[in-house]
């Protein structure tokens, strides 16, 4: 009987056979693949919302007529606000600020009106809870706008206003958090997933010696590595599909753009992080170890790919480091087809980046796998 | 193109005029007939030793013991013969075939079982086997063919649905077996096959494999069992990566440097071990003594009797050394000598 020197499908078949009953034996692994990623995906999709509205506020209103009526309107009609409690003291506003009851405090004194009959500026003191920036700074801009408008229409009179800006959001009109969040989760999930069953998958047979077994026999290591980690890309492709699903179903976020264009840049994507794992399964021993890699790779991945914070406000250097991450592209490239309905024309760059890392982190992968075997 | 036919093929099995390329004959062994021809075996990881020196002839259809202590370099040597560790120095056929410039080839023929059971636990008996015969390129009909063949030896048959990780030691062991010898190869090695199985099951397990070596195939087997040593045809020890002695059984029990010049091997029997123990070791002449169940075994320069001893009712008498003295004795001399 003679060995087949060249490469064989044959024996990479078996591998990849092996593998997928070892996948479909073990429930921790389809676990980890499918219920973890949604379960996120719904708590992420429903419970954040970076739109700040409804910030409760409490009024000191000490002068109580007309006029401190329409300014409270202004604020009340405005989704932003949310007027909880009147107090009556200035020791009870400071007092529910504190107490975390309010974020906003409004206190209009009693010569509000006075001083407006007679030209004079007057002053409505807001006070802010600046612990969180987001909501603070919102609230600000937002009292700021008010108070203008206000002083606005009282010059006026009836005129209208001289220069308008009209803002027209493209893309998410409602600006849903949900939109901006999930095609990022999608990727994030996936990128977690190929680097920990791929990480897992080879360490697990070096724990129990069935690598060694392997090593004796004539597979190569081409065949061993791409029989292993073919069922784990198809694995994360139907995650990827299902969150996808989910998104476009439950959550209502339409997909603008063609799903096969953004499948077909996932493919390089998931390359690259089933060959991060593969170089994880070189490094380590055991499987809490590989865990603890995989990981560490992810904190990266996630502050800097512009998941969560957008890239542009971040200073110089991290901008550039962000582009060596897949992740960066890949949910650059997913918003791009799914919000923005972007196409090949637009993410030509996107797919030549992500098959290059793709292709050199297995190849480089595989090369250290070859010189561990001794 | 025409190679001899195996003996009860019909020629319906020919495809356009050639015998398919699994029922051919293994090729010929090399000229001057050993399976495994190893000479200057040297192996380091860095500054460590882990094979020196070593020289190994394994003839066709021989049950090679290679005995030793853990760590010793016994596995370290069967993988650099299987190809998987570079020789620092010295070089090794093995079937015909240069271990250092066709290892892929050497490694298709040869099977291994290793020490720790190595077969899929979430896999099934059967599956398994499938497993093995895939990745050993075997067809569907040879793969059919070998699997009730090797079943039948083994007596698999009623577990072959059950998952690896639920047989009892024994018949993983026959699993192990089996998928070693799908390929048909006609060299196996078995790192301590029977370790930690109950002596029902090593029984059967040695006849299954004196079954193997009466159809010719050569068996390396690595062991810590003397039984079993003591069964093989020839035997190698290995101490810190030194091979200290290789031959048959009895050729090592007449070892000059087992049994010094004067001395002899007494076996004394009787009823308090322990005390004959004591005594013994008191006397000067007595080199080595160990107990051995209800016996002691002793190398002395002088003849005892039970009376000299005072011990009465027990019986002296002359031994021959068993193996386990002989690598005792081998090890503590090779360990002076690494002391001086």
């Amino acid at each position: 009987m003679e060995p087949n020197k060249t490469f064989s499908w044959q024996r990479t078949a078996s591998v990849a056979r092996k593998e997928t009953l070892h996948i479909i034996r073990d429930p921790a692994t389809l676990f980890f693949a499918f219920f973890i990623p949604v379960m996120e995906l719904f708590m992420l999709g429903f419970a954040i919302n970076t739109n700040v509205r409804n910030i409760p506020t409490v009024v000191l209103d000490q002068l109580n007529n007309q006029d401190s009526e329409r300014l409270l309107r202004r604020f009340e009609t405005s989704d932003d606000f949310r007027i909880v409690r009147q107090v009556y003291s200035e020791k009870d506003l400071n007092q529910a600020i504190v107490a975390g009851k309010a974020k906003v405090g409004i206190w209009i004194k009693p010569e509000h009106s006075r001083r407006l009959e007679t030209g004079a500026t007057t002053q409505v003191l807001v006070l802010v809870d600046g612990s969180e920036s987001t909501t603070a700074g919102e609230a600000l801009n937002v009292a700021n706008a008010l108070a203008l408008s206000e002083s606005l229409s009282r010059v006026l009179k009836d005129q209208p206003l001289p220069v308008e800006v009209r803002p027209r959001i493209l893309f998410n009109p409602d600006t849903r958090s949900a939109n901006f969040f999930i095609p990022g989760l999608m990727v994030v999930m996936s990128q977690m997933m190929a680097i920990m069953l791929s990480a897992n998958a080879i360490v697990r047979e070096k724990e129990n010696g069935t690598l060694e077994q392997l090593f004796m026999t004539p597979v190569r290591s081409a065949e061993l590595i791409l029989g292993k980690l073919a069922p784990y890309l198809v694995l994360t492709l139907a995650e990827f599909c299902t969150i996808l699903f989910f998104m476009n179903t439950v959550f209502q976020v339409p997909i603008n753009g063609n799903v096969f264009t953004l499948l077909a840049l996932t493919l390089p994507f998931i390359f690259a992080f089933l060959g991060m794992g593969l170089y994880i399964s070189t490094q380590v021993s055991t499987r809490e170890a590989a865990g603890q890699m995989a990981m560490g790779t992810m904190m990266p991945s996630i502050f800097l790919s512009g998941y969560v914070f957008p890239i542009d406000s971040m200073p110089t250097f991290f901008w550039y480091l962000a582009q060596i991450f897949p992740t960066t592209w890949l949910i650059d490239a997913a918003r791009g087809v799914i919000l923005r309905g972007a196409g090949w024309a637009e993410l030509w760059m996107h797919a030549l980046v992500l098959w290059t890392m793709g292709v050199a982190i297995i190849v480089l992968s595989m090369l250290k796998f070859r010189k561990r075997l001794g | 193109m025409f190679s001899p036919k195996p003996a009860g093929e019909s020629s319906s099995l020919r495809s356009g005029g050639r015998v398919k390329r699994e029922l051919r004959m293994p090729l010929p062994s090399p000229t001057n007939g050993h399976t495994i021809d190893a000479r200057g075996i040297t192996i380091r990881f860095g500054t460590f030793t882990a094979v020196h020196q070593v020289d190994l002839t394994v003839s066709p259809g021989e049950v090679f013991g290679l005995l030793g202590p853990n760590g010793s370099g016994k596995t370290t040597l069967i993988r650099g013969l299987c190809g998987l560790i570079p020789f620092a120095e010295g070089s090794a056929t093995v079937l015909g075939r240069d271990v250092t410039g066709e290892a892929e080839r050497v490694r298709s023929q040869i099977g291994y079982m290793s020490q720790k059971f190595s077969l899929y636990e979430d896999l099934t008996a059967q599956e398994n086997m499938d497993f093995y015969a895939g990745i050993y390129g075997l067809s569907p009909s040879r793969t059919r063919a070998r699997k009730e063949e090797l079943i039948n030896l083994t007596g698999l048959g009623p577990y072959l649905h059950r998952r690896g990780g639920r047989l009892s030691g024994g018949w993983k062991q026959r699993l192990a077996l089996v998928c070693a010898l799908l390929h048909s190869p006609r060299l196996i090695f078995l790192d301590e096959p029977t370790a930690g199985i109950d002596p029902v099951a090593r029984r059967d397990l040695w006849n299954l494999l004196f079954r193997l070596s009466a159809e010719g195939i050569t068996l390396v087997v690595t062991t810590h069992y003397m039984d079993e040593a003591e069964r093989c045809a020839r035997v190698g020890y290995i101490y810190l990566s030194n091979m200290l002695a290789v031959g048959t059984p009895h050729e090592l029990k007449q070892l000059p440097g087992v049994t010094p010049p004067g001395t002899h091997w007494l076996e004394i029997a009787g009823a308090d071990s322990a005390a004959m123990l004591e005594r013994l070791r008191d006397r000067p002449e007595v080199l080595q003594a160990t107990v051995f169940g209800q016996s002691v075994h002793a190398l002395t320069y002088a003849d005892f009797s039970a009376e000299d001893l005072g011990l009465s009712g027990a019986q002296v008498h002359a031994t021959e050394p068993s193996l386990e003295d002989v690598f005792v004795t081998l090890s503590r001399s090779q360990a002076n000598d690494n002391g001086n």
